[in-house]
C-alpha cells in the first residue's frame, strides 16, 4: 500500500474481514495492515463501517468472516491477553461520572491488574501530560467535554498500550480542545505508540495519520497517505464558488448552461447545495477564466486539494452531512 | 510476536471478575451518601412499628402466630423482603444504566476483562452487599429479643442466598433490556405482591386452601420460610431442602444465562 514503515513488524492484519448482524453486512471483507509505530486511520461517514471495524480490531467484538490478528493473536482465543497491550478511547467517553479523575483512573488500572502504587505514579504522570493535574479530584460530572475526552484518554494509557485506538477523537470538541488532542497524539506517536483512528474529519486525518483507508458502505473505496491519494483522486487545486441568489440554484445553474461552460474550464465539477466545486491544476488561471466567461460568482475561493475532494471522487458525497 | 512485555505483565494478582467486583466496591464507597445509616435506622423503626406496636395488637386478640410472639413471627420475614428489595434494586435500573446509558460496562469490556467478569463482578459485588445488610439486621432483629436458636447465625447466609436468587435472573434480564419501561411494571406486579403476600406478615395457613400453592410459587416466599426457621430453629429438614433448592436454582439458572446475556450485550 505504501513505501512507509515497511520493515516494521505488522500488529493488525486483516484480511477479508467481515462483520455481520443479522442480514446486515456492517464490513465486507477488508484487507488491512497496520505496521508498529505508525499511525493508521479509518476514513468514512457515518455507517462505513469503522466503528464495527475499531470494535473487531479492539478484540471485543468477534469477527463474522476472514482472519484477523492483532500482535499476531488471534482476538477469538486470546481476547484478555491481546487488550492488555490496547488503549481504547470509544467514541463516547463511558467514564464514571459520579467518581472523581483520580478514582476513575484507578478504576481502569486495577482492571489490567496493576498495582496500585503503579496506578498512582501513572495517574500523576498521565494527568500532567493531559493537563489535568490540578483536577485530579473533580468529580468527571464537573469536567467540560474537552476535559473529558483528555482524561478518557489517559485512562487509555493507564496501561502503557503498544496501539491507542481512537473512534472519533475529537468529534465534538472545540477547535482549542481539538488541537490539544492533536498535539497529545503526535506525542504519543513519537514515543512509539502505533495509532488506530477513525474519523470523519479530514483534517484530523492529513493531520494524524501516516496512512488511512477510505470507507464507505463496509469496504475500502481507496488506501493510501494523505499526499498520495490526493494526487490519485483530485487535482492540484479546487476552486470554490458561491452564487447567492436565484441563479446558484441547481436546476438554474444547470438549465442555464452554466455548468456545461465551467465544465470546459475544469478537469471536473461537483454541484454541491451551497456551492460548485471546480477541480483544476492552477486556480487562479481558471478563476480568471470564469470572470471572463461572464460567469460572476458571489463568492470564490482557491484552495489545495484535500481528503475531503478524494471523498468526494470516490463516493459522490461529503463527509459531514 | 513474543508474549507481552513486562510492564502488562500481571502484577496484582487478582483474577478478573474480581477486578469487576472491587470496580463496583469502590463505585459505592465513593457514592453510598447515608444508605448505611438507612440500613441500620429501618429495622429499627420497621420492627417497633409493626412488630412491637402491631405485635401488641396481635398478643391481645389472637394470642400468638403458630405459638410465636408477633415480633418473632416478623422479624426474619423484614432479613428476606429486604435481601430481595435490594437484589432487585441493584440490578435492575444500575445494570441497564452501565450497558446503555453511561456504558461503563463497555468500558470494562475494552480491557482485559470479558463480558462473563463483569456479570460475575456484578452479581458477587451484590451478593456482598446482601451479606452485609443481612448481618446488620440479624443483630438488629437480635436487639429485639427475636432469635431463639444458633441457627440464627445462618441468617445472613440466608440473606444472601435470596439477595442472589433474585439478582442474577434480574440481571440478566437487564442485561437484554432495551428500555427500563418494563422494569417498573416488575415493581408493581411481582415485587410488591410478593413483599404483602408471601406469608410475610401472617402465615399461609391464613389463606384458602385454593390459593396458598400461588403464595407458595412466589420466590420471596422461600426465603422468608427459611429466614424464620433459621431465627426460630424449627423447621423440617426436608423444607429447608425444598426452600434451598428453589433459590439456588434461580440463581444458577440466572448465573448461566447472565453470563451469556452479557456476552451478546457487550461483544455484539
Amino acid at each position: 500500500m505504501s513505501e512507509r514503515g515497511e520493515g516494521e513488524a505488522a500488529v493488525v492484519v486483516a484480511r477479508g474481514l467481515t462483520k455481520r448482524f443479522g442480514d446486515f453486512v456492517a464490513v465486507r471483507g477488508i484487507d488491512v495492515t497496520v505496521r508498529a509505530g505508525e499511525s493508521f486511520g479509518f476514513l468514512g461517514p457515518n455507517g462505513a463501517g469503522k466503528t464495527s471495524t475499531m470494535r473487531m480490531v479492539s478484540a471485543v467484538s468477534r469477527p463474522s468472516g476472514g482472519e484477523l490478528t492483532i500482535f499476531g493473536l488471534d482476538p477469538r482465543t486470546r481476547g484478555p491477553e491481546i487488550r492488555a497491550r490496547l488503549g481504547v478511547v470509544p467514541q463516547e467517553d463511558t467514564l464514571e461520572l459520579e467518581l472523581s479523575v483520580r478514582w476513575n483512573l484507578e478504576i481502569f488500572g486495577r482492571y489490567f491488574d496493576l498495582p496500585r502504587a503503579l496506578i498512582r505514579q501513572r495517574t500523576q504522570d498521565l494527568l500532567e501530560f493531559v493537563q489535568l493535574a490540578d483536577r485530579a479530584d473533580s468529580r468527571v460530572d464537573d469536567l467540560s467535554g474537552g476535559m473529558r475526552r483528555r482524561l478518557t484518554i489517559a485512562r487509555a494509557l493507564i496501561n502503557q498500550p503498544e496501539i491507542l485506538i481512537l473512534d472519533e477523537p475529537t468529534t465534538g470538541l472545540d477547535p482549542q480542545a481539538r488541537h490539544l488532542v492533536w498535539d497529545r497524539l503526535y506525542r504519543l506517536k513519537r514515543e512509539g505508540v502505533t495509532l488506530i483512528i477513525t474519523t470523519h474529519y479530514m483534517d484530523e486525518a492529513e493531520q494524524l495519520c501516516d496512512r488511512l483507508v477510505v470507507m464507505d458502505h463496509g469496504t475500502i473505496v481507496a488506501a493510501g497517505t494523505p499526499r498520495e491519494l490526493i494526487d490519485a483522486h483530485a487535482t492540484r487545486e479546487v476552486v470554490e464558488l458561491r452564487f447567492d441568489d436565484d441563479e446558484g440554484d441547481l436546476n438554474t445553474l444547470r438549465d442555464g448552461g452554466r455548468v456545461a461552460r465551467l465544465g470546459d474550464l475544469a478537469e471536473r465539477v461537483e454541484v454541491l447545495p451551497d456551492r460548485v466545486l471546480l477541480y483544476v491544476d492552477d486556480g487562479d488561471v481558471v478563476l480568471s477564466a470564469v470572470h471572463g466567461a461572464g460567469i460572476v460568482p458571489a463568492s470564490a475561493l482557491v484552495r489545495r486539494s484535500s481528503l475531503e475532494d478524494v471523498f468526494l471522487r470516490l463516493t459522490g458525497r461529503t463527509l459531514v452531512e | 510476536m513474543s508474549g507481552p512485555p513486562a510492564h502488562v505483565a500481571p502484577l496484582g494478582g487478582w483474577s478478573r471478575w474480581q477486578r469487576s467486583w472491587w470496580y463496583h466496591a469502590v463505585v459505592y464507597a465513593q457514592t453510598w451518601r447515608g444508605s448505611v445509616a438507612g440500613a441500620v435506622l429501618f429495622p429499627f423503626l420497621f420492627l417497633v412499628a409493626m412488630g412491637v406496636g402491631v405485635g401488641h395488637l396481635v398478643a391481645h386478640h389472637v394470642g400468638t402466630v403458630g405459638g410465636e410472639s408477633y415480633l418473632d413471627f416478623l422479624a426474619p420475614s423484614l432479613l428476606a423482603t429486604t435481601a430481595m428489595q435490594l437484589g432487585s434494586d441493584e440490578s435492575l435500573w444500575p445494570v441497564l444504566g452501565a450497558i446503555k446509558w453511561v456504558r461503563t460496562y463497555h468500558a470494562a469490556a475494552a480491557t482485559p476483562l470479558e463480558p462473563e467478569d463483569v456479570f460475575v463482578g456484578k452479581l458477587s459485588w451484590v451478593l456482598t452487599r446482601g451479606l452485609a445488610t443481612s448481618v446488620i439486621y440479624t443483630a438488629v432483629i437480635g436487639i429485639f429479643g427475636a432469635l431463639h436458636s444458633w441457627w440464627a447465625l445462618t441468617l445472613p447466609l440466608v440473606g444472601g442466598l435470596v439477595t442472589v436468587a433474585f439478582a442474577a435472573p434480574l440481571i440478566t434480564w437487564a442485561a437484554r433490556a432495551q428500555s427500563d419501561g418494563p422494569f417498573v411494571t416488575y415493581y408493581r406486579f411481582a415485587t410488591v405482591p410478593m413483599f404483602l403476600f408471601s406469608a410475610t406478615f401472617y402465615p399461609v395457613s391464613a389463606y384458602p386452601a385454593a390459593l396458598r400453592p400461588l403464595v407458595q410459587i412466589a420466590p420471596l416466599y422461600h426465603g422468608v420460610a427459611l429466614a424464620r426457621a433459621a431465627a426460630s430453629g424449627h423447621a423440617q429438614l426436608g423444607a429447608i431442602g425444598a426452600h434451598v433448592a428453589v433459590l439456588a436454582a434461580m440463581t444458577v439458572v440466572g448465573v448461566v444465562l447472565g453470563r451469556r446475556a452479557m456476552r451478546r450485550r457487550l461483544v455484539d
